[in-house]
């Protein structure tokens, strides 16, 4: 039995060579398939990573009760201290490791177009560097305080228009000047520009108030305790969530946009690709139908030959896979661009991310559309009537 | 028509590749049907932009309003026949969850700026008689269940009131629009109640932005410089656009989705170009000596080109024309796949036309290398093939 499998499988894939065109006619169209696959859900993958990577579950986002993003959350300075003096916040020699911080848009074209895209600007305090380990300036340097320098992320200085170190951008009345560029491992914080708060708060009427606290736990399972502290506290109503979590929810609508209609297309070119497959293979069936009826007359049980064609479809459609995981990864891995986060209206600039993970299922896709796309015309193979096929032509 | 008979006879011969190149050429354009509609719905109904609109913002940024004082300035201008306001209120239903467009606008001068949204008049009488009044879009009263008369809360997550309460409001009217694409999701409610709370706040006398209807469209981009001039080195600069390029400039903002859903498209529409010419090719390829026979029977070349054109265009079309139809079927019943964040996910009558149009090439260009060589077959040589 095994050995029968091994020949007819073998004599199988020998002919592929025959039947070239047709064969690369499925394979190509498995391969249409992982590319448009890995595209559109590396695009979710990126946006995904650029949200969640800031995750430091030790850092904790402070805002007013009721909301869920910075942007419509208003914090006054009284609030702020009274926050920065709750238990629970790690210290150094500064006091306790925090930063007030607001967070506005600005209107700031993209290299790629004129007009206007949500830029967000961030205004921190003293505290910033150190509430967030992973932000390091790469270029230039920090900004002094009580001045309208500002710094730039990475990603922010990629993908907007002239804002490298020594721009000098104006919004409405006011002119900044870049000292510095930063980097965050990548994450969303990457995409804003930030300046002193102390400096935007009059630039946008904001007297003494902020968005939201930024603060460091003194110890990586201390958040439940400082959310009680904080929720216990009658003078406060405010809201604690841990980093992570926080940007996490921040993706949620477009993530769940980019996966329905991602996971929709991607079905629908499945079945579409299944379909082809079936037809390539039921004409590489048709093709062969005298050499499948002598295998069978010289005593080959139908076993092998159902084998056989499946062998060669998932071969195929694993080549084909394989082909369309290149060219999706060579295409958009890394691909930078930016989107707008839906919950605050502000920029978000990320890279297409094709993760093994991601090209794993889609192999693993391909795979499936090969054996799914073989199994009639195999059963048909090994179902023909010997006497009536060897007469066919 | 007389060769419609012959054209099924050679269809129906291998009855299981028929079948499965008329369903990939199905998906395909099922497909495409709703890649279009995906690429309205991100477009947020730029085509439905009305060109008599502007819009006057912020400069700094759209989050930063503007003094209610500028309403007044507007007005005076020539060339402008109507001003309205509005704030973005941001509010939710109960959780977070159930977000939906909800601003505080000026009763009187907004809905007749936007004649697209229908309300029946005592509706409109009933909406300005109370304060605590407000109109919901038909979409966001089915989501929510809500009725004429219904007091509905909707948590704040800009304008907190003093006392931390949810804002409460009478649903006095349920618009609709006979406007396909139009938004229905939105709910109005007036901004003297919202300014009246909220007075003593930096929010107090300040709107969120000004929607002018200019008349002559013509004129707008000089009116919009004289506008942006008349308050620029004040405090709050302005930033005038039509309302096209500032939907338009919105959608650019959550990035080229149209390019996407074009490449996908065109990736799709290849994958199907690839299988389909693969199966004519094979199907004539069978055929060679019957072909021969015809022509032996004094059909001329360009009749067999003819009848293997049909039979590609025959096989493009009745697969083509059924995906068109499923996916037009499937997007007006079902709507927006996501539940409510693209309210304009519908499939245009002019993106139909365009995919009728790629049917029939698609037909054409499967059928045109077969159909070629079908033609220039020489009947002695063809004979003698097998």
């Amino acid at each position: 039995m095994l050995s029968q499998i091994v020949t007819v499988t073998g004599v199988n894939l020998r002919s592929i060579r025959e039947r070239l065109g047709s064969s690369i006619v499925a394979m190509v169209g498995i391969a249409g398939v992982v590319v448009v696959f890995l595209g559109v859900l590396s695009i979710a993958e990126g946006f995904k990573a650029a949200m969640a990577t800031v995750g430091d579950p030790q850092t904790v986002i402070v805002m007013r009760a009721g909301s869920d993003t910075e942007m419509t959350s208003g914090v006054s300075g009284d609030t702020a201290r009274l926050i920065m003096d709750t238990p629970g916040i790690a210290r150094n020699e500064r006091g306790p490791i925090a930063s007030p911080e607001l967070f506005v848009i600005v209107g700031h074209p993209t290299k790629k177009d004129p007009s206007d895209a949500n830029v967000p600007l961030r205004g921190v305090s003293p505290g910033a560097l150190d509430v967030r380990p992973q932000v390091k300036i790469v270029e230039g340097r920090m900004f002094t305080q009580g001045t309208n320098e500002i710094v730039v992320g990475r990603a922010a200085s990629q993908q907007f228009a002239n804002l490298s170190v020594g721009s000098a951008p104006k919004w409405g009345q006011n002119n900044w000047q870049v000292v510095g560029i930063f980097e965050a491992k990548g994450s969303a914080a990457e995409s804003e520009i930030w300046c002193d708060a102390r400096v935007l708060q009059p630039a946008y009427q904001r007297g003494n108030s902020y968005q939201s606290v930024y603060v460091r736990l003194a110890d990586s399972d201390g958040f439940q305790a400082f959310k009680d502290a904080l929720t216990s506290n009658p003078q406060l109503s405010v809201t604690a969530i841990r980093e992570p979590d926080y940007f996490a929810a921040q993706s949620d609508v477009l993530n769940q946009i980019i996966r329905t209609i991602g996971f929709l297309i991607a079905g629908l070119m499945g079945i579409g690709a299944i379909f082809g497959a079936v037809n390539t293979m039921y004409n590489a069936v048709a093709s062969r139908t005298r050499e499948i009826a002598t295998l069978r007359a010289l005593g080959f049980g139908s076993m092998p030959v159902v084998f056989s064609v499946l062998a060669e479809a998932v071969l195929l459609s694993t080549l084909g896979g394989l082909f369309g995981g290149l060219v999706a990864w060579a295409a958009f891995d890394g691909y930078q661009t930016s989107t707008m986060n839906f919950q605050s209206f502000s920029q978000v600039a990320f890279a297409f991310a094709v993760t093994p993970k991601l090209l794993g299922t889609a192999i693993v896709y391909a795979i499936f559309m090969g054996l799914a796309g073989g199994m009639l015309p195999a059963i048909r193979a090994a179902r023909l009537p010997v006497v009536t096929a060897l007469r066919e032509l | 028509m007389k060769y419609l008979p012959i054209v099924w006879r050679n269809l129906m011969r291998r009855k299981v590749r028929t079948i499965f190149t008329l369903l990939s050429i199905f998906v395909a354009f099922l497909l495409f049907g709703y890649l279009m509609a995906v690429r309205s719905a991100f477009n947020m109904g730029i085509d439905l932009a009305g060109a008599d609109r502007m819009m006057v913002l912020n400069k700094i940024s759209i989050i930063m309003p503007l003094p209610y004082s500028y309403g007044e300035r507007l007005k005076t201008l020539d060339g402008v026949k109507q001003v309205t306001y509005a704030n973005w209120f941001g509010g939710y239903y109960q959780e977070t969850k159930n977000q939906f467009p909800n601003m505080a606008v000026d009763a009187a001068t907004w809905m007749a700026m936007y004649p697209e949204f229908t309300l029946p008049e005592d509706q409109q009488k009933a909406w300005m008689a109370d304060r605590e009044g407000a109109i919901v879009g038909s979409v966001t009263a089915k989501r929510f269940g809500w009725k004429i008369g219904d007091r509905v809360p909707l948590q704040a997550t800009i304008f907190s009131r003093p006392d931390r309460r949810a804002w409460e409001f009478n649903i006095r009217g349920i618009y609709d629009s006979p406007v396909k694409g139009t938004d229905k999701t939105q709910l109005f409610f007036h901004w003297e109640f919202l300014n009246e709370v909220i007075k003593d706040t930096r929010f107090g006398n300040q709107v969120g932005w000004y929607v002018i209807k200019v008349n002559d469209p013509e004129q707008s981009v000089a009116l919009a410089k004289k506008i942006d001039t008349m308050f620029a080195n004040s405090p709050t600069e302005t930033k005038t656009d039509s309302e096209k390029n500032f939907i338009a400039g919105w959608a650019k903002q959550i990035g080229n989705i149209s390019l996407i859903t074009q490449f996908i498209a065109a990736a799709a529409l290849f994958m199907m170009l690839l299988v389909t010419a693969n199966a004519m090719a094979q199907s004539i390829r069978e055929r060679t000596s019957e072909l021969a026979v015809l022509k032996t029977l004094g059909f001329g070349d360009g009749k067999v080109l003819g009848l293997v054109l049909l039979e590609s265009c025959v096989l493009a079309v009745v697969g083509g024309a059924a995906g068109l139809g499923l996916a037009w079927v499937l997007v007006t019943a079902i709507g927006d796949p996501t539940g409510s964040f693209l309210p304009q996910f519908i499939l245009p009558p002019r993106d139909l036309v365009i995919g009728m149009i790629m049917v029939v090439a698609l037909g054409f260009a499967t059928g045109a290398v077969p159909a070629l060589q079908a033609s220039r077959l020489r009947i002695v040589d063809a004979l003698r093939r097998n």
